[in-house]
């Protein structure tokens, strides 16, 4: 029994790991990425009267943040449900 | 009519007074009646704030008088360089959401030091942790009462000092009285103050220059007037032709730019007064929760700031740039008595020269004008010139009682209780909470009204001392089960001194006769930025000491194996 338990932890937290991974890899690819490293070469190209890198620097990585965190919240719940964890 | 003129007759020092007034009134109100009866009401309000209400309060605790007043004429003065702040100080809350928050708040004791105290079996570690927050927390402290003082100054026209006392009885009286739970209510209400403060002026001015409400849209659109021209195009012309770079390319180096991005975001998920904010909340999915939530609230502001800077620029350049002196608006004269404004005539032509070049710039401007004057150089009403007073006030005291909620508890709770004497009783560890409350505002309030030089240049750098210290430690003691108390009390104390000494150094110059110049920055490296060298720093001395060192005892490890799971949440009270 105490074996099960722990086995479940442990899928549980592998499980974990690898949305945290996913979303930390999305979180670097908008600020990092869009905004930072590859600013210059986005910024060739324009959405209105934004330059593409200017704006992933200024607004778009803002956003993504902010629907990465409500998504981990989402995938996680879920996760807490199959796992047993949310009572 | 008479209505109107009695509007009218209501000028900015009176809406001043009583919007400022009323929302102090309130602010007061809410202290009273959430005094706090227990240690855990005191340090943790209870244990059941929801997490929007956490939410909200992260938000107004997090958004300090640099967010509110700073932040937009620091961008509009630095242009794709400003998104360093934008990024750093909002990309932490993705750390904390994804990595911090459900973990401490399922360890659920009430400070940070209780973490690491605990993670790592160790009184060092707990002491170096104190010694960590306090530092941190005092740099950021002083800059708040500072702004609270200046706001006064400047809106209400009483002396700085007197604006520093007036704050510090304000946040005296609900902190001590109320402790976590006064605090985390008055900062609902003072999230509300400030993002209308900041958002009624944002739109009227959006609607004035591109026609479009929405300010985030607004700043990308066409200009107003039909020309055709989209605003960014016609503000890096207008940039280049006076000297400037492009504002929409910025002139930090690339390597920087990253550090300091970085070194601002994991910080940022090291602060403190922030992560002990969701201690508050009931249960794990909550902490999550309030995490998304805070970010969504920042966000808002935050993606306000940068169409601010964007309009306060193009304003400010078209309104004074080559302009006869003798023809300047009201607001100019205004605020060059107050020397935030200064114009030499150096070539005598009775024109105003706003040039890059310094040495024929014959203009200049405080950045915190950008954010403060904005609403008069956009003429607008008195009335919401003087919600911004109030707006700069309600962020500046709500940040300050935080951070003085963290420098009390770990006086009182890790300093008094855990290791001076545990065996105080709850009612004395209560009153030496409100003790150490007390004792950490007069200490706020000696920086604000005597600051040190070097505070200004100081603040910045809280977050390099929050990224070097705390961040790696707790990462490392959740995510790392054989990490032990040898690496992490290594990795914490060469992190900080490392960064202590680069900041010495490179920032304020103590070393040497002279500060040294950027050309000897390791790597380039801004001291704003180092936080996230001296970040690394500590992971890699944390887990090179702790392989020479035995691994931590087995009930630690199971410590380890019941933070990764969230249920049966321990009480915050548990101990």
């Amino acid at each position: 029994m105490k074996e099960n338990k722990k086995e479940n932890a442990k899928v549980y937290w592998k499980e974990n790991i690898r949305y945290v991974l996913i979303l930390l890899s999305i979180w670097f690819a908008v600020s990092y990425g869009a905004g930072i490293l590859f600013k210059d070469v986005l910024n060739n190209f324009k959405i209105g009267g934004f330059k593409v890198g200017f704006w992933f620097a200024q607004q778009g990585s803002m956003y993504v943040f902010v629907i990465l965190i409500f998504v981990y919240v989402r995938l996680m719940n879920k996760l807490d449900k199959k796992y047993g964890y949310d009572a | 009519m008479m209505h109107s003129l009695l509007i009218e007759g209501i000028g900015v020092q009176n809406w001043t007074y009583i919007l400022v007034g009323l929302t102090f009134a309130l602010y007061i109100g809410i202290a009273i009646w959430s005094r706090a009866s227990s240690t855990k009401e005191f340090y943790v309000a209870g244990g059941g704030v929801s997490p929007l209400a956490n939410g909200m309060a992260t938000a107004a605790d997090w958004m300090s008088a640099a967010s509110f007043i700073s932040m937009a004429g620091i961008i509009s003065f630095a242009g794709y360089d400003g998104a360093v702040y934008l990024m750093g100080w909002t990309g932490g809350y993705v750390l904390l959401a994804l990595l911090l928050a459900p973990y401490l708040r399922k360890f659920g004791k009430f400070t940070v030091p209780d973490f690491i105290g605990d993670r790592y079996y160790s009184k060092t570690a707990r002491i170096v942790a104190v010694f960590c927050a306090l530092l941190v927390s005092f740099t950021y402290v002083a800059g708040q009462m500072r702004g609270v003082g200046i706001v006064f100054s400047r809106f209400l026209e009483v002396d700085i000092n007197t604006g520093v006392i007036i704050g510090m009885l304000i946040v005296l009286f609900y902190a001590v009285l109320g402790g976590m739970k006064g605090i985390t209510y008055t900062q609902v209400a003072q999230y509300c103050v400030l993002i209308f403060a900041f958002m009624v002026p944002a739109i009227f001015i959006s609607i004035q220059i591109t026609g479009n409400p929405i300010p985030q849209f607004g700043f990308g659109g066409e200009l107003a007037d039909e020309s055709g021209t989209y605003l960014l195009d016609k503000l890096d012309g207008m940039s280049t032709e006076l000297g400037f770079a492009e504002y929409t390319e910025g002139s930090k180096s690339l390597i920087d730019i990253f550090a300091i991005t970085l070194a601002l975001m994991v910080g940022t998920a090291g602060l403190p007064h922030v992560i002990v904010r969701f201690f508050t909340v009931k249960r794990v999915k909550d902490a999550r929760k309030s995490a998304g939530i805070a970010l969504l609230l920042i966000v808002l502001l935050y993606s306000t700031a940068p169409a601010v800077a964007v309009f306060a620029r193009t304003n400010m350049i078209e309104t004074v740039s080559n302009q006869p002196y003798h023809d300047v608006p009201d607001w100019f004269k205004k605020w060059e008595t107050t020397g935030l404004i200064t114009f030499t005539d150096k070539n005598n032509d009775g024109l105003i020269q706003y040039l890059a070049d310094k040495n024929e710039n014959e203009l200049v401007i405080d950045r915190d004008i950008m954010v403060l004057a904005n609403p008069e150089i956009a003429k607008l009403p008195n009335w919401v010139i003087a919600l911004v007073a109030a707006g700069g006030l309600a962020a500046a005291l709500s940040t300050a009682a935080g951070l003085l909620l963290v420098i009390s508890s770990s006086v009182s709770h890790d300093l008094v209780k855990k290791i001076i004497n545990p065996k105080i009783s709850e009612k004395g560890e209560l009153v030496a909470a409100r003790l150490s409350a007390i004792g950490a505002v007069c200490v706020a309030g000696y920086f604000g009204i005597n600051p040190p030089g070097f505070v200004a240049a100081v603040v910045a750098l809280a977050f390099g001392l929050a990224a070097a210290s705390f961040f790696p430690a707790i990462i490392l003691g959740i995510f790392y089960k054989r990490m032990n108390k040898e690496g992490a009390i290594a990795g914490m104390v060469v992190g900080i001194i490392a960064m202590l000494l680069y900041m010495i150094k490179y920032k304020l110059g103590w070393f040497d006769e002279v500060l040294p110049d950027k050309s000897e920055w390791w790597f380039g490296i801004s001291p704003e930025g180092f936080g996230s060298i001296a970040m690394c720093l500590n992971f890699i001395v944390s887990i090179v000491i702790m392989s020479f060192t035995p691994s931590p005892p087995e009930d630690v490890q199971e410590i380890v194996e019941n933070i990764r799971i969230p249920s049966a949440v321990g009480e915050a009270n548990s101990h």
